[in-house]
Parts: structure tokens; C-alpha cells; sequence
């Protein structure tokens, strides 16, 4: 049988900011068999986006596709006009793009969307479109499929929205569907559901997909085929399982090693060691919004959150996007001001505003954001965004400052040459090494990593990492490192806190949080995280589902935030009683109503019928109390 | 990441225009020159009578006809186009200076500070502008300061508002959060972090608010409010010789030709400036 | 907050008045008038109270329709007004009628074809209008259409309405001269509004949904727009009520703008204040009709 695609080297071209034309997609030739789902793999702007885009004949504003063939169901694809395309895309070839958010129109209500393909090309009267669409908002597990439609996109969450957009996408019954990155703006306990529902209804039909991913990780839940790229070329293509297992490019390896980091930490004096902490945040409440006459914000984040650093070593912060990881630290550095509770900087406190604080506490601590290309003043060269910290802290001038700059400059692992270009012409791994540079040029005690890494690519990321390990071993500065990737921060923290709602729910050693037991929402996040093996989708837990699905409810109040999704509550008593904070025996604090037995007991019950309730699943999970200390292969 | 994208790009590199946009840049550029030379280089004295033909038609000597009293209009129109461009300039000028260090304080400041200002600007911003450029001028009369103060005054909550939407898009950005951070004062964050990162757009509003202002200045003129005699501008060229209107004479239709030469060609340059240049105007 | 900055506004307005140099009295009556008759129509315009109590006699007096009497012909202000303001409202509407329509076509065919011959003659077109003085226009139009072709009458008045063709006649040219800029003005506004829609990662989906331009633009781009645009007409309509003052004077068409003119030069304070405050409250009606446009047709402020 004939492929559905056949792709022939295929080239596209950008014109970029000073008008040259570069090839962003090189030669590049596959076939996708029918009702197979190949991937798409490979780092940020290796082209798998306009690769996938030209399927459908389709180029961005800025470039064009120069030369190669797409042959789709028997159609030379790149020599049909506009009107020819138009009436092939969205009915023979959808598409699922990566923001569902920015993609609906927030003006129209859901279901309009939804069927619109479907009435543009004409397959289906209108009410039977309706009928369709509430039947695929069933089948995806959608909340209330019958009203759903009638409401508008601001009114929906992100995962429901993602799930809209592959309804939009199956309406009218396309032969070929893509899949844009359509998980990497969700949590990962939103992901889970929606990956199963993709592969669900792609597989049922029998459909044809072409997955586009960075994640390796997602990608061996979802495809029969990968496609490796790296810059605009391919490097390997094979079935999922021989890439996972016996890759055959280096860079297949590479992508595979950066997928599973190691600990990088060097383990520093036992913990419980009396040094006095750097900061000490103490029982901070901090929100958004007009505050009452008691300075008591109208939308409160964090509530009642505390913890201690000591120098030289790593706190990590995870939680879901909204959990107020970032709103953490902007109380810490005085963006923010909090309404409660302090800060304390080597014991002193802090005033609560930056604007308040002294030159020298300032400089103790440094912040340093997630988005690299936003946080360098574009119309400065490097060697004054470097400069300034040095000049306003410490008062370096002239000669004296152009030398601290290149040695700062080495620190990060870039040349000197640097200090002269604009931050616009640095990639954004080298962004972020400024960036960092900028930090440590105040000399700091204390650095907040906002998800330094989490919009660089694995491998540079990865690279970012251990510059930080290797920083704190020459400097002795502490980190609080912000990431809502536990494989990130178990790579380099020493402890971790688990945010939920605002809230801490757990927090102790990176050891502890191996072990059970855990906090209801630390099992859930834990086990949400995909695992780089085949399957691994098929495998989890119904528990563990239904948990996933919620989304975050904020709570009024000292009640437990996680009640609605947590399955092993107390109605009565978790949603009406102030929930204790507890130290376990493990090491760990832990804010739950179950005491430490109790949640043993628990876990050990969950895992006892989940094997017997499912016996697709050969291998039994490798933690279990019964085995004791090291549980979850950090 | 659509925001980091959308982050202003360094201003140094070359400027490409379009060959709509180097037009407009040509004609603006011989304005200006004619506003710094233009009395040195007129053939005759703007006042003094020296054609005996009313309207007369051009001819050797007197390139563009004579005006109601039969005088050399090119004159006329050289010496006038300081008045109209200068006045025009001072005015937009202040008006910049005014709003546009109002707007990116009000963006940097507290909400407080950034409430009261908008709401302010926005109140001003509903009185039309000829009817308060009139009833200033009536009270005041009219003069060249009076005139500049006016309009620098009518166009400020405009500049205000556009310089104040920009700022804030920036002020929204990572690094300016980062000089906070650092406990810089207000006054290094507008100069350092915001205004290199918005003057493109800013130009351009400049170009777009100066047109208004000649607009403007030119029908004040034209009513007989604006530049009072013996001075005149294009307007009270336009004014002074309408009865030259039925016949097409070159008195009237030369300050109206170089009124519209002048705006149009800052609109072209404005319309052919790259994206990230732009900024929306109102008039 | 539309009371509030009119009040603002009324103060402003009230406040601009009293800094005027000179005494009323002293110039309505002359340079030879005694003491006493000074004393005596201080007396009768308030003009002896403090500043504050004059400004809420006179606001009280607004909003009670009486706006105090004309100082250069003692006629009752409200009066002075009634005879213009229908004038004006006709003018007004009229240009409306005929501009706004033709605007948001023209403005959205050029967004639907953007880059096209006809949006590049279009933008050209527009762009020199709205670089161009109103008395340039209007005079154009008279050379145009009153001079050489000798279709209308260059002035006109508006004594009673006799005969459609008279009507037509009347209002021809300073509707044409008004339409002319208003449509320019718009359109552009419109057209930008509506491309700046077009940049949104939707439009990108529906064109892969295989929409076709013109759908794109009516059903995804405009409902995005519509406030926008709200905001642009209301912006160029209340430049119909105070910006006519050009156009009224080259035609001679005894408006709203005209009164105040003359009222400004005469120091005729009252009439001034009147006026000033019936335009800004236009405005703020239509900025508040631009508003409500603009929360109706977005369903995030629509439904919370
Ligand atoms: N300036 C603001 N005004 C009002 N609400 C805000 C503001 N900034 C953040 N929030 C809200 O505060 C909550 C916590 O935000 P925060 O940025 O701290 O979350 P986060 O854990 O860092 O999330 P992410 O992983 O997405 O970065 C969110 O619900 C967010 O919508
Ligand atoms: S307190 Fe109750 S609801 Fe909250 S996590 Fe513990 S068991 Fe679950
Ligand atoms: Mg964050």
C-alpha cells in the first residue's frame, strides 16, 4: 500500500532579521504509513514545526519552501493553488497546534469552533455536526459534553482546551491528523490525561498521526516511528523501541543521556548540621490584587509558607504552574511585598519592599528569570549589562570594571569578545549564562533560579545545570532553584519543597522524598512524570488518573488545598480542619490529616489492588513498603 | 515567548527603506533645510511690494507669481516655512517632553501614581483640540509662545497616552524587574531600561504628532488665530490670498502644496518604517 | 466616571474662563460707563461672589437649562444654542450616515486584501487626506465642485428646509469635505485594527482549518476587533462636533463651531462655557456607547 505521506527532500527557507535567507529545513525526506503515528523529535528550532506545517502546504509568514516534494494520499501537495490547499486542510489533514489557549478564538463560543472545519468543506450538516462533536467531547472525557459547547475558551482549562482542540481535529474525519507539541504547556498531571485520550481516539480509528515533540520521554508513549532531528536534517529514523534501547546517532544518545540526568549534587554535610541558615523565610502570606484594610491581598498565593536555606546549598521548589513557585520568590527579593510573615537574611530581617532594603542587602541577594531573551535589556551590549551590577554594588569603574566583566565572562564559559555584542545576537543557552553572570557579578549569598532551564532546550539546560553545580562548589552560593520538572530539580537540589496552591505539602531532603511515605500530592506528581519506556502510559494507576485530572481549587482558609483531587481524604475533616504540618520519621515535613502509618497503610493497600485489578501489567511498580527505603529511581 | 519575540530589537542597524519611504524622507529633509535657510536664500524681501499685477502669474523673477498685494510669494513661502515648522517642531517637542516623561513614569510607578495620571490625561484628552486651542487663543491672544504652548499642551495627553502603552509593555519585561531587583531608583529605569527599548516607535509618534501639529497650527492660521501679520505661515499664505482661489492662482496653491507635500512626506516615511518602528497614533 | 470627568472637564472649562485677563463687566459695558452701572451687573452676573460659589451657581444653572445670558447680545444662551445646535446635529448626522458606512467597508476589503493594488491605492489615498489641512479639502471642494462645475452653491445656510434639492444643495459640500477626512480617518483606524487581529495564533489555525480570506477576516478577525473599531468611530464622530469649526466657516454654515468662534472672540464667556460643555459631553456619551460596543462583543467581559 501506498504511504499516506511521502516526503522527498524537502527544503524551507527563512529570511531572518537582516533580510539573508538561511535553510531552516534541509533534504529532509519520510514516508508515514497508513495508521501508523510517527514522531516528529528534536531540540527547539530543529524545524519540526515547519517540517510539519509543509505537510499541509503551509509556511509561515518570514519562509518559504524552496524545493522537494509532498505527496499526500496521491496529491503533489507543494503545486496546488491556495484554494486546492484550503479545501484539503481541515478536512483530509488537521492539525492540533501546541498553545490551545492562543487558538481558539476568544470571541466565538466552543462548539462553533469545534464543528467549523466541518461546515467550511461542507461533510456534514450543521446538526449533525453538533451530534458528532458532543459525541467526541464524550469520548475524550470532557466535563458535560452537552454544554460544554456553548461556552467560550476563557472559560475552560488548559488540558480541557487541548482535549477541544483534538476534537476540532477529528470532526471531519481527516486521513491524516498533526500533533504540534500539543502537552508542553501542560502540567504534567495534565498531560497524562490528554496523552491517553490522543492515543486513544488515534488508535481506534485507525488514523494516520504525525506527533511533533521535544520530549522523548512523551514521544515513546505515543509513537510507532521517531524521527531524530537536528537542525532542519534527520539523523535517524527507526521504531520507538529500537531508539529508546539501541540508538544509532550520537545524537539520538545525547538526547537520551540529557533525558535522564544525573545527580549532580555533591552530597555536603549531613543534613541537621547546625550552620546558621542564609535566608529564612518565616510563615509568609503574599497575593495579588487590592488589599484589605489589614494589608491583606484580595487573591492570596502563598499561605503560610516557611523555609530555611543554608550556604552553599540548593532548595528546590516544584509544584504545578499557578502553585506560586514565582510569586516566592518575588516576596524573597522585595518585588513583591508580603502581607504576613518575613524575611530574614543572616538572621536580620528584611524590610519587606525592595525599595526599602540597603544597598548591601540587596546585593546578597540576586534573581535570575526563566525567559532568557526577556531578562537582557536589548538595547545594551553585554559588557554595560554586566557592568552595571558591578559599578552600582561594588563601584567598579573604568579598566577595573572591563576586567571583572571578562572574568565573569569566563566564569560562564563565554569569551570575552562577548561583553561587546547585543544580548540579540547570543542563543539562548549563552543568554542564560549571562544572565547568571549578571547574578553572580553582585557577589550574591543567595541566587533565586526562577525555571532557569525550563525554556532551554535538554541538552543545553543540562549544560546550564552543571555550571550552576560547579559555581556553588567555587563560590559557596546558595540556590533556590524554582522548576516545575522533578527531574530537573532532583539533579541538583539537596532539599525539596513541594508547593501545592500556594501551600507547602512536603519538604525535606531530596533522600526523603524517595521514600515513603508521601504526601498524597507528592505520589501524584511523582508518578505523572512520563518515563522514558515504552508503556509506560498504558501502566498508571486509575488512582492516579483520577487525581491527575483536577485541576488546582484554591481554598479559603487553613483546610487542605488538595482535597478535591486527593483520594485518600477524610471528608469532614481534610476540607474543614486546619491541616498539621508533621515531621516524619523519614525526615521530612509532611501537611497531611493522615499520620505516617496511616499513609503507609495506605499506599501499601493502593499498590496491593492495583496489581491485582490490572494484571496487563507484568513487571509489579519497583516501590512498595514493603521494600522498604529506595523507592523511586531518583 | 510570544512577548520574548515581540522584544524590541536593538536600534542599530541599518535602516531599510522602501522606495515610498526615501521619497517621503527626501521631501521632509528639503523642508527642513528650507526652514534653517530659507530667509537667506529668498529672492526678495517678504514685505516689500513688487509687482504691480495682483495674483500675478510666474515669470522671470518671480518663480511663483505675486500675491493679493503683489508680493514674491516664493519668498513668502521660504520665510513662512520657518514659522510653520518651527512652531510646529517646538510644540510637538514639548509635548514629548511633557507626556512622554509622564507616561514612563506613570508606567514605571506604583499603581497609584500610574491611576491618577492616566485618569488625568484621559479627562483632558476629551476636550477637542481646536476648541481648547480657541479658547486659549482668544484669551490670551495670539503669539508664537502662546501659539507653541497651546499646542504643546492640546498634544500632551496624546503622547502621554502612547508613551505610557509602551513603557508598560517593556516595564513587563524580565530585565527592567531585574534593575528593580537590584534597587535601582526610577529616574536609571526609564532612562536605562525603558526609553532604548521604545524610542523607534517613539519617533515615529513624533513624526505622526507633528503632522497634527501643522495640521492644527495651519487652520488656526487659516482662521486668522494663528501667526498674526506680519509674520505668516503656510496658513496665512492660504488665508491672506483665497480670493486667488477661483483663478488658481500660485499665491494660494503653493503654501497649500507645500503644506501637504510636508505631511504627506512624513506620512510615507512613517507608513515604510520597518514593524517594530510603529506605533498607532490618533488624532 | 463619565460624571466625574465631566465634572473635571466642567471645572477645567470654568476655571479657563475665570483666568481670562479683564473684567466682564467693565468690557460689556465699555470704557465710559460709571462705577455704579459697573457695580450694578457685577451684581447681576455673580461676578461679586468667590470664585467657588460662582462655579456652582453656574453648574446648577447648567443642568437646570439655563446657561446664563449672552454677554454680547443678552439673549437668553440656551436659546442662542437651541438655534444652532439642530444645524449642527444634522451636519453630523448626515456625515455619519454617509461616512461610517463606507469606512468600515473600505476598511475591511483592505484588510481582506491586504498588500493588494486596491489596499496600497486605498492606504495612499487615505494617507494624503488625513495629511491634509480641512480647509485644503474644503477649498478643493469648492474649487472642484461649486467653481468649475458649478453643481452647488459654495455657501450655505440653513434657513428652512424648503425642497429635497435644496437640502441636498445645502449640505453637499461641507458633507463631502467632512466625509472626506471622517472616512479616512476610520478606515485607516479600521483597517489597522482588524490586520493587528489578523496576527493572532487563531488566525493561523483557522487558515488551517481551511478557511478562505474573506472568512477569516468577517467571522474570525472582525468579532476580535469590534472594540477597537467602536473606539475608533466614536474617536472620529466627536471630531464632528468640535472639530467642524474649519468647515463651517468656509462654507458659512451657521453651526455650533461657528457660535463658539464667535463667542471666543467676543469673550462671550457664557456661550463659551455652554458650548465647550455639549461637545465634551458628546464625546464622553460616544466613548461610553464605544465602550459598552466593546464589552458586548467580548465574551471575557461579557460572561465572567
Ligand atoms: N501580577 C499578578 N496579578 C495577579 N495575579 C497574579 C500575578 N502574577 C501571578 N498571579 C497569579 O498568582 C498565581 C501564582 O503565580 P506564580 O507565578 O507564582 O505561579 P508559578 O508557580 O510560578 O507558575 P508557573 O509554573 O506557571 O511559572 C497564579 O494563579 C497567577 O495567575
Ligand atoms: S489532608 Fe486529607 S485531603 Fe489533604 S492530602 Fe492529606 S488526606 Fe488528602
Ligand atoms: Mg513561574
Amino acid at each position: 500500500m501506498a504511504p499516506v505521506v511521502k516526503v522527498e527532500g524537502l527544503r524551507v527557507t527563512a529570511r531572518d532579521g537582516r533580510g539573508q535567507q538561511n535553510v531552516i529545513v534541509n533534504d529532509v525526506s519520510f514516508e508515514v504509513n497508513s495508521g501508523e503515528i510517527i514522531a516528529l523529535i528534536g531540540e527547539s528550532g530543529s524545524g519540526k514545526t515547519t517540517i510539519a506545517l509543509s505537510l499541509m502546504g503551509y509556511a509561515r509568514s518570514g519562509t518559504r519552501i524552496a524545493g522537494g516534494k509532498v505527496t499526500f494520499d496521491r496529491r503533489e501537495i507543494l503545486s496546488l493553488t491556495q484554494r486546492e490547499l484550503s479545501s484539503l486542510r481541515g478536512r483530509d489533514i488537521a492539525y492540533v497546534p501546541q498553545s490551545a489557549a492562543a487558538s481558539f478564538n476568544p470571541a466565538k463560543p466552543l462548539l462553533k469552533q469545534v464543528i467549523e472545519s466541518s461546515q467550511i468543506h461542507r461533510v456534514m450538516a450543521p446538526a449533525e455536526a453538533r451530534a458528532k462533536a458532543v459525541s467526541l467531547f464524550r469520548e475524550l472525557g470532557l466535563p458535560n459534553p452537552e454544554l460544554l459547547g456553548t461556552r467560550f475558551p476563557h472559560q475552560v482549562s488548559g488540558g480541557q482546551l487541548q482535549r477541544l482542540l483534538a476534537a476540532m481535529a477529528l470532526v471531519t474525519d481527516p486521513k491524516l491528523i498533526i500533533f504540534d507539541e500539543p502537552t508542553t504547556a501542560l502540567d504534567v498531571t495534565t498531560q497524562i490525561e490528554v496523552l491517553r485520550v490522543f492515543k486513544k481516539a488515534i488508535k481506534e480509528r485507525g488514523r494516520t498521526a504525525v506527533y511533533v515533540s521535544h520530549d522523548l520521554a512523551v514521544v515513546a508513549q505515543m509513537a510507532d516511528r521517531i524521527i531524530v532531528l537536528r537542525d532542519g536534517a534527520i539523523q535517524e529514523v527507526n521504531a520507538t523501541q529500537y531508539i529508546l534501547t539501541a540508538p544509532k546517532s550520537d545524537y539520538t544518545r545525547t538526547l537520551l543521556a540529557a533525558a535522564e540526568p544525573q545527580a549532580r549534587a555533591v552530597t555536603r554535610q549531613a543534613s541537621g548540621t547546625a550552620a546558621a541558615s542564609v535566608i529564612e523565610v518565616k510563615n509568609i502570606v503574599a497575593g495579588y490584587g487590592a488589599r484589605d484594610r489589614e494589608g491583606f491581598p484580595a487573591v492570596p498565593i502563598l499561605r503560610d509558607v516557611s523555609l530555611a536555606i543554608r550556604p552553599g546549598t540548593t532548595l528546590g521548589v516544584i509544584g504545578e504552574s499557578g502553585s506560586g513557585k514565582s510569586t516566592l520568590a518575588r516576596v524573597i527579593a522585595g518585588l513583591l511585598p508580603a502581607a504576613r510573615g518575613e524575611v530574614q537574611l543572616n538572621g536580620v530581617a528584611l524590610p519587606k519592599s525592595a525599595a526599602a532594603r540597603t544597598r548591601d542587602q540587596l546585593r546578597r541577594i540576586q534573581i535570575v528569570f526563566q525567559m532568557a531573551d526577556t531578562a537582557l535589556n536589548p538595547a545594551r551590549p553585554i559588557g554595560r549589562i554586566l557592568g552595571r551590577p558591578l559599578e552600582f554594588y561594588h563601584g567598579l569603574r573604568g579598566a577595573r570594571r572591563a576586567r571583572r566583566v571578562a572574568e565573569l565572562l569566563e566564569m560562564v564559559r563565554l569569551p570575552a569578545t562577548m561583553a561587546e555584542r547585543y544580548p540579540g545576537e547570543l542563543s539562548g543557552g549563552q543568554k542564560q549564562r549571562i544572565n547568571l553572570a549578571r547574578a553572580l557579578a553582585a557577589e550574591p549569598s543567595l541566587i533565586l533560579c526562577d525555571e532557569v532551564t525550563s525554556a532551554l532546550d535538554t541538552v543545553v539546560g543540562a549544560a546550564i545545570l552543571d555550571l550552576l553545580v560547579e559555581l556553588q562548589r567555587e563560590l559557596g552560593i546558595a540556590y533556590l532553584f524554582i522548576s516545575h520538572d522533578l527531574s530537573t530539580v532532583k539533579a541538583i537540589c539537596d532539599e525539596v519543597m513541594i508547593l501545592y496552591a500556594g501551600q507547602i505539602m512536603e519538604h525535606g531532603t531530596r533522600g526523603a522524598l524517595c521514600q515513603r511515605p508521601l504526601h498524597p500530592y507528592s505520589e501524584l506528581l511523582i508518578s505523572s512524570v512520563p518515563e522514558l519506556r515504552q508503556g509506560w502510559l498504558e501502566g498508571i494507576s486509575e488512582t492516579v488518573l483520577k487525581e491527575a485530572s483536577g485541576g488546582i481549587v484554591r481554598r479559603a482558609g487553613a483546610a487542605c488545598s488538595f482535597f478535591e483531587r486527593c483520594s485518600l481524604r477524610i471528608p469532614g475533616r481534610c476540607d474543614v480542619e486546619p491541616t498539621p504540618l508533621r515531621r516524619f520519621s523519614k525526615g521530612a515535613d509532611i501537611r497531611c490529616q493522615r499520620t505516617e502509618t496511616e499513609l503507609i497503610e495506605l499506599a501499601a493497600q493502593r499498590d496491593a489492588n492495583e496489581i491485582s485489578g490490572r494484571p496487563e501489567i507484568s513487571e509489579p511498580r519497583d516501590f512498595g513498603p514493603g521494600r522498604g527505603a529506595q523507592l523511586i529511581a531518583w | 515567548m510570544i512577548a520574548a519575540q515581540k522584544a524590541p530589537a536593538s536600534a542599530r542597524r541599518r535602516l531599510r527603506l522602501p522606495l515610498a519611504g526615501i521619497i517621503g524622507a527626501g521631501i521632509v529633509a528639503f523642508w527642513v533645510l528650507m526652514a534653517i535657510i530659507g530667509p537667506y536664500i529668498a529672492p526678495h524681501d517678504v514685505g516689500a511690494l513688487i509687482d504691480n499685477d495682483l495674483f500675478g502669474r510666474m515669470r522671470w523673477g518671480l518663480p511663483l507669481g505675486s500675491d493679493y498685494l503683489g508680493r514674491d510669494v516664493l519668498s513668502r513661502i521660504l520665510v513662512g516655512t520657518r514659522y510653520s515648522i518651527g512652531v510646529a517642531a517646538a510644540a510637538t517637542f514639548l509635548a514629548i517632553l511633557m507626556g512622554g516623561t509622564l507616561g514612563m513614569l506613570a508606567a514605571v510607578s506604583r499603581s497609584a501614581v500610574d491611576m491618577v495620571l492616566s485618569r488625568f490625561f484621559d479627562m483632558l484628552i476629551s476636550i477637542p483640540s481646536k476648541m481648547s486651542a480657541l479658547v486659549v487663543i482668544a484669551a490670551l491672544g495670539s503669539s508664537i509662545p502662546v501659539l507653541i504652548a497651546t499646542v504643546a499642551v492640546i498634544y500632551t495627553p496624546g503622547a502621554f497616552r502612547i508613551w505610557r502603552a509602551l513603557s508598560v509593555n517593556v516595564n513587563a519585561l524580565d530585565f527592567v524587574e531585574v534593575a528593580r531587583a537590584r534597587g535601582e531608583g526610577t529616574a536609571y529605569l526609564i532612562r536605562e531600561e525603558i526609553l532604548p527599548n521604545i524610542l523607534g516607535p517613539v519617533l515615529t509618534d513624533f513624526g505622526l504628532r507633528f503632522v497634527f501639529a501643522i495640521l492644527l497650527l495651519s487652520s488656526l492660521s487659516f482662521l486668522g488665530l494663528g501667526i498674526q501679520p506680519p509674520n505668516a505661515d503656510w496658513g496665512s499664505l492660504v488665508r491672506e490670498n483665497i480670493n486667488g482661489l477661483a483663478d488658481g492662482a500660485l499665491a494660494v496653491v503653493m503654501p497649500s502644496f507645500a503644506i501637504a507635500t510636508l505631511t504627506i512626506g512624513i506620512n510615507l516615511v512613517i507608513d515604510n518604517l520597518p514593524g517594530r518602528w510603529s506605533s498607532t497614533g490618533e488624532r | 466616571m463619565a460624571m466625574l470627568t465631566l465634572g473635571f472637564v466642567s471645572m477645567a472649562v470654568f476655571a479657563g474662563t475665570e483666568i481670562l485677563p479683564g473684567d466682564v463687566a467693565e468690557a460689556v459695558l465699555g470704557q465710559n460707563a460709571t462705577p455704579e452701572a459697573v457695580a450694578g451687573l457685577r451684581h447681576a452676573l455673580h461676578l461679586d461672589y468667590p470664585a467657588h460659589i460662582r462655579y456652582f451657581l453656574w453648574l446648577i444653572g447648567i443642568f437646570s437649562g439655563d446657561a446664563g445670558r449672552s454677554l454680547a447680545n443678552n439673549l437668553p444662551v440656551t436659546e442662542l444654542i437651541a438655534s444652532r445646535l439642530p444645524n449642527s446635529l444634522m451636519l453630523a448626522s448626515v456625515t455619519a450616515v454617509v461616512s461610517v458606512p463606507i469606512a468600515l467597508t473600505l476598511g475591511i476589503s483592505s484588510a481582506i486584501w491586504r498588500g493588494s493594488f486596491f489596499d496600497r491605492a486605498a492606504s495612499f489615498l487615505t494617507m494624503s487626506v488625513v495629511a491634509m489641512p480641512e480647509f485644503l479639502i474644503a477649498t478643493l471642494a469648492v474649487i472642484i465642485f461649486a467653481v468649475n462645475l458649478r453643481w452647488f452653491p459654495a455657501l450655505s445656510y440653513a434657513a428652512g428646509m424648503v425642497s429635497i434639492n435644496q437640502f441636498f444643495n445645502q449640505f453637499a459640500l461641507p458633507v463631502f469635505t467632512l466625509s472626506c477626512v471622517l472616512i479616512a480617518l476610520m478606515m485607516r483606524m479600521t483597517r489597522a485594527a482588524v490586520i493587528d487581529t489578523l496576527r493572532s495564533p487563531y488566525i493561523e489555525m483557522a487558515v488551517l482549518k481551511g478557511a478562505r480570506p474573506i472568512r477569516l477576516v468577517l467571522t474570525h478577525a472582525l468579532p476580535n476587533a469590534i472594540g477597537p473599531i467602536a473606539n475608533a468611530v466614536a474617536l472620529s464622530l466627536s471630531y464632528l462636533l468640535g472639530g467642524t469649526v474649519v468647515v463651517e466657516i468656509v462654507f458659512g454654515y451657521p453651526g455650533l463651531a461657528r457660535l463658539l468662534v464667535d463667542a471666543v472672540s467676543n469673550r462671550d464667556m457664557p456661550v463659551v462655557q455652554a458650548c465647550v460643555m455639549i461637545v465634551c459631553s458628546a464625546y464622553l456619551f460616544l466613548v461610553i456607547l464605544a465602550d459598552i460596543a466593546g464589552v458586548l462583543s467580548n465574551p471575557r467581559l461579557r460572561y465572567r
